[in-house]
């Protein structure tokens, strides 16, 4: 049966200052429809690269491997193509636009995905209704939408607002890339229950984390441990009981 | 619509040509030789049905013109201009004298019909608002290489009181207030290229808003090169009395051809007490090629005078053609509590160069002046905010605040900014601050993820840098630029 997204082989470097770094290694991995996900590995074991990589950052240069996204060659598409096929990406560091206005920005957003989909756009009043009843589910205060793009805002207004745009944005294939971090216990349950509230069969996760916390909330499907580049471990969510327990070294060790 | 939108369409409908105003009008013209002597502003007056103190003070100008030399302080660099190889008198063949619109050539209504001017009243029935969503009605002079071919509204202006017409014709019948205050603001040797206007100007507008009257509409004057070889010296005077208030708009085009025209303008502003004037210049004159070939050099002194106690002028400019901007638009804050605004954004990409910024000169006590500066360079331009903020031993508890920020596309194009203050009081306050960015890989990805293409990114990125200055221009206008600052980015990304 064909997964819903098959990466295989998936070689990946960066220049870094003249230097050429190899970071993904031979990466495999497959997520079935309607399956949550989750990496955990040491830092700098390249789960955020494969995150970029996935969703088409320019810097990372793939030397080799391929990934399939809903029977499509994933790697051949632009950054908006993959979001318009329905990928997501929520970033570990929202990136500010200053002078942009945050709905502004979501409408122009959601409008450009919704035409390369074929779908009509939405004009600003229902636009805007669907904006505001989205920020009232995740707790937001209402003047976010007014605010310039993550202008100003704390840690944990950044990734609530990541969460609004995959809530108004419906992808089929999210990454999380710590969305966790630096988040109190209430943000962290407003993240899962964006999540989960996009749950579908049709719909995948992959969520980078180093927390149990978060899965605790998520219910995940699979667990894979990263480690130099490589999945090297994969089970299921008892893995990551394991982990939070034991550390990655047992792993890492087992592994090498 | 969102602006990135409405950016996009704008850009997908020009095409392969960046710039739509390119094209030329095929029209019989009255052209004067080349070259520039008395005899030619002789000719000039003539054909301008001039008093004879006018012609002498033309001659005047050009007297001073003579012993002048071009100024080399500014950060842009052409060579030698021939002043001898140019037409400054080029008009299209048509009778002389005030006209209606029924007797304007047709070419001439059709061109500025292609370049979205409206030159039809029809739109203004008496006491009939327009609906939501329409354009609200616009008086427009149109000035056409030397001589100015339409002006609308005159009639519903002139129920108001106020006056607005070329000011070839002001000079023939308001010859008392122009001689009053032409040249007051900006005196006929300020500068060489003042000088060159005074002597040789041809057209522009004639605004006059008398005693306690607040304009009833827009007022706005576009300007048009069309002829080859030819220069333009446009001259505008807007003078608002007492309790008065005033919005003015320019536009420019030209077609685009491979030498280089000269556009060489002075603009005078006069505010008595409490009076306002808002003036705001979308200029958009041909930018040349890629690499550099033709384009508008355009040498302007605008210069505002707040006479007035608390009266205000604020200059707005959105400046994305020529290939050499060269302008400084200036408030001498002379009136008691007067206040100086200049909001500007300055687009150059390509081989363009740009020199702009402001002065205000604080003379009057407790004046307050406010200068935004947004600089966006791209390609291989060259783009320089240059402002002076002096504050003059009377002018106690003077204030100003300056903010420029420049933003980089690329890396072959540069950003300068050089700000002169010369505080004379120590009563007053003078804050500057400045900032130079890029627009980031990570900002463009950011917004790549999320759907948006590299070119609408760019247009979100930009228009957000500049937002401070666009929420500062007539509603309709802002729009406007809006799509002109992306289309004059377009392709210098990637």
């Amino acid at each position: 049966m064909s997964q819903f997204l098959e990466i295989s082989g998936l070689n990946a470097r960066i220049d870094a200052d003249g230097q050429e770094k190899q970071i993904l290694r031979g990466v495999d991995l497959s997520i079935p429809p309607g399956e949550v996900h989750v990496i955990m590995g040491p830092n700098g074991s390249g789960k955020s690269t494969l995150s970029y990589v996935l969703a088409g950052r320019e810097d990372y240069e793939v030397t080799s491997g391929s990934v399939l996204f809903q029977g499509q060659d994933l790697l051949a598409m632009e950054p908006e193509e993959r979001a318009a096929a329905g990928l997501f990406l929520a970033f570990q560091s929202p990136v500010e636009l200053p002078g942009v206005n945050n709905a502004n920005f979501l409408r122009t957003a959601v409008n450009a995905v919704r035409r390369a989909r074929g779908q009509e756009e939405l004009d600003a009043v229902a636009f805007l209704k669907l904006a505001r009843e989205a920020a009232k589910t995740l707790s937001m205060a209402p003047d976010m939408l007014k605010r310039n793009v993550n202008v100003g805002f704390s840690g944990g207004e950044k990734k609530r607002n990541e969460v609004l745009q995959m809530t108004l944005l419906q992808p089929t294939f999210a990454i999380l890339d710590e969305t966790d971090s630096g988040l109190d216990v209430d943000a962290l349950r407003v993240v899962a229950e964006g999540v989960n509230r996009l749950r579908a069969p049709t719909f995948s996760a992959l969520v980078i984390t180093h927390h149990q916390k978060l899965l605790d909330y998520l219910v995940p499907d699979r667990i894979h441990v990263m480690a130099k580049g490589r999945i090297i471990l994969s089970g299921g969510p008892e893995l990551a009981r394991q982990i939070d327990q034991e550390g990655y070294t047992k792993f890492l060790s087992e592994a090498a | 619509m969102p602006a990135a939108t409405e950016t996009r369409e704008a850009v997908e409908k020009l095409g392969q040509s960046t710039y739509k105003w390119g094209f030329e009008t095929d029209i019989e013209m009255d052209l004067a030789p080349k070259g520039l002597n008395e005899e030619i502003i002789r000719l000039i007056s003539s054909r301008k049905e001039e008093p004879e103190w006018m012609l002498e003070w033309r001659l005047a100008a050009f007297r001073t013109w003579q012993s002048m030399e071009d100024p080399k302080w500014a950060k842009v660099s052409y060579p030698p201009i021939d002043y001898q190889d140019v037409h400054y008198y080029a008009a299209p063949r048509t009778k002389p004298g005030p006209k209606s619109l029924d007797e304007v050539d047709p070419a001439l209504l059709k061109t500025y019909e292609k370049l979205g001017i409206p030159l039809h009243e029809q739109a203004l029935l008496a006491g009939v608002e327009p609906a939501e969503g329409e354009r609200l009605p616009v008086a427009v002079d149109a000035v056409f290489d030397s001589v100015s071919v339409a002006t609308t509204f005159r009639k519903t202006l002139a129920e108001a009181g106020v006056i607005f017409c070329p000011i070839s014709e002001a000079v023939r019948e308001h010859p008392e207030l122009v001689r009053r205050y032409l040249g007051t603001v900006v005196p006929a040797g300020d500068n060489f290229f003042a000088a060159l206007n005074s002597a040789v100007f041809t057209d522009g507008s004639f605004v006059y808003v008398p005693k306690g009257v607040r304009c009833p509409m827009e007022l706005s004057t576009y300007f048009r090169i069309n002829a080859r070889n030819t220069g333009q010296f446009e001259r505008t005077l807007i003078v608002v009395e007492e309790g008065a208030s005033v919005s003015y708009l320019e536009g420019c085009t030209a077609p685009m051809r491979d030498e280089n025209q000269l556009h060489a303008a002075v603009v005078e502003l006069v505010a008595m007490d409490d009076a306002s004037i808002k003036y705001s210049t979308v200029q958009n004159w041909y930018p040349g090629d890629e690499e550099g070939r033709g384009g508008i050099y355009n040498f302007v002194t605008k210069r505002g005078a707040c006479r007035g106690a608390r009266s205000k002028i604020s200059w707005t400019q959105v400046e994305t053609g020529s290939a050499i901007t060269w302008k400084y638009p200036s408030c001498i804050l002379q009136g008691e509590g007067s206040v100086g605004e200049f909001y500007s954004v300055a687009v150059t990409n390509n081989c363009q160069q740009a020199d702009t910024g402001t002065k205000m000169i604080h003379l009057g006590r407790n004046t307050r002046s406010t200068i935004i500066a947004k600089t966006i360079s791209a390609g291989r331009s060259d783009s320089t905010y240059r402002g002076l903020v002096r504050v003059q031993p009377k002018a106690s508890g003077a204030r100003n605040f300056t903010q420029c920020d420049s933003l980089l596309i690329g890396d072959r194009c540069g950003a300068h900014t050089v700000p002169y203050i010369e505080c004379r009081n120590m009563a007053a306050r003078v804050e500057h601050e400045a900032t130079t960015s890029k627009i980031s890989e990570d900002q463009l990805f950011y917004c790549r993820q999320r759907g948006l293409s590299e070119e609408d990114a760019v247009g979100l990125i930009v228009n957000g840098f500049c937002r401070d200055v666009l929420k500062e221009l007539p509603m309709e206008f802002a729009v406007e630029a809006q799509k002109l600052l992306q289309i004059s980015l377009e392709g210098s990304v990637g």
